[in-house]
């Protein structure tokens, strides 16, 4: 493949993970715990689907097959999807919903602080501005992560059992991709093993505060986003995300 | 409309040239932010440029946050406004880097969202969250410093929430990005 596709793919990596997590938290419209919550989780899922739009937008350029960003968010399918696997996991109880936002922030934050400098002008520039919300997203989630887990009994028994329930999924935060790290080498994307160090590290920080115990670094099983290998739960988002698309191609707002 | 009046105002549109730029600022300074109606794109720091290319007005814009759902509306309404004024087929061009940040906020426009009861940002964007301290936010309704956060995240991408511990009112902060 080509650096000009290798370049796309990446893109949709990040363009995926930050749709689908922006999907998801959409799924709390109307149902969050407290009004504030709800208010947090719609401006972070906007966030995100503004920025999944800059790395689809680059992308479709790239690709230059006559698809747009909104081709490739509705008519691709559940195997050309390439998010991390932790973000279209179901979203639980708040516990669940917390953590998987705060890995995949732990995971974000660092990702867009490479790219802010990646040597690609257009990245640095939909990362750049990506980063300063990030910041935010990830101050809220590692909050509520010491807040659930250094709370009630109750509390930290709920995210003690995200934590079970969710780690396995972490191996896609700290591995090393060939292509990430292939690109990285020229610049143009984040560094997987600067990435990976400083999820460890974040985690790790917060799971004290939060009186967590940190498990065993996660192993690698036959699943990976990456590659399109996704888990049951993507099909079930896509075909909700998707219908309206689908069914009614030429439907205008 | 009569066939007239068009060719009349058609003219008129022809006599806008590269001088007609000031009057262009004008003109933006009057369209307001949909979601702060009281502060203007220019007072807000989004209209990074304006500047004359073939014959036509060219405005760089420059969104707030990535999934500002008022940024389309507000190019609409730039384009509209220009339009009004004589300028034809303004062009909009949205540009991503360097970064909006709270800090290209005016005087102007950061005492119009305190006379609006929106708290302005306190200190710098760029630095925002990075460093330890917590800005003093000042409580846009009685003035008293004596303020908390109630969440980072409100009404809209830009906004958090706070409470006065003096006068007891919520209130919105535009915070610091
Ligand atoms: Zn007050």
């Amino acid at each position: 493949m080509s650096q000009r596709n290798d370049l796309a793919e990446y893109l949709l990596r990040l363009g995926d993970s930050a749709l689908v997590t922006g999907q998801r938290l959409c799924e709390w419209c109307g149902r969050a715990p407290a009004l504030e919550e709800e208010l947090a989780l719609m401006n972070v899922g906007l966030d995100l689907i503004g920025q999944a739009r800059g790395w689809y937008d680059y992308a479709a350029e790239l690709l230059d097959d006559g698809r747009n960003a909104d081709a490739l968010a509705f008519k691709r399918e559940e195997r050309d999807f390439r998010n991390l696997l932790i973000v279209e996991q179901p979203n639980g109880d708040y516990a669940i919903t917390t953590l998987k936002l705060f890995f995949y922030d732990a995971w974000h934050l660092p990702t867009l602080e490479q790219l802010s400098e990646s040597s690609d002008e257009r990245i640095a520039g939909v990362a750049g501005k990506a980063l300063k919300e990030a910041r935010y997203h990830f101050k809220r989630s590692s909050e509520w992560v010491i807040r659930l887990g250094d709370g009630t009994d109750e509390s930290h028994r709920r995210i003690s059992d995200a934590v079970d329930r969710l780690w396995r999924y972490t191996i896609e935060m700290v591995n090393i991709d060939p292509l990430e790290q292939e690109l990285a080498k020229t610049g143009l994307a984040a560094d997987p093993a600067f990435v990976a160090e400083q999820w460890q590290a974040r985690v790790a920080k917060v799971f004290e505060e939060a009186t967590l115990k940190l498990p065993e670094p996660a192993v690698p099983f036959y699943l990976n986003g990456r590659q399109g290998l996704h888990t049951e739960h993507l099909g079930q988002l896509l075909a909700e995300m998707q219908f309206l698309p689908r069914a009614y191609p030429d439907a205008t707002w | 409309m009569l066939p007239g009046d068009l060719i009349a105002r058609e003219s008129a549109f022809d006599e806008r040239t590269a001088q007609d730029l000031p009057a262009a600022w004008d003109c933006l300074g009057q369209v307001m932010d949909p979601e702060v109606p009281v502060v203007s794109v220019v007072d807000l720091g989004m209209v990074r440029d304006v500047e004359w290319v073939d014959d036509h007005i060219r405005v760089k814009v420059s969104p707030t946050y990535s999934g500002c759902p008022a940024t389309e509306l507000i190019e609409q309404l730039i384009a509209e406004a220009l339009m009004e004024a004589g300028f034809r087929n303004p062009q909009i061009e949205r540009v991503l880097a360097p970064a909006w940040t709270t800090d290209w906020i005016t005087e102007q426009g950061r005492e119009h969202l305190r006379a609006y009861g929106i708290a302005p940002p306190a200190g710098s964007g760029k630095r925002a969250l990075i460093d330890a301290e917590t800005p003093v936010i000042t409580c846009p309704h009685c003035g008293s410093q004596d303020t908390e956060v109630v969440s980072q995240f409100g009404s809209t991408a830009c906004k958090a929430l706070y409470r006065c511990r003096s006068c007891q009112e919520p209130f919105d902060y535009f915070k610091c990005i």
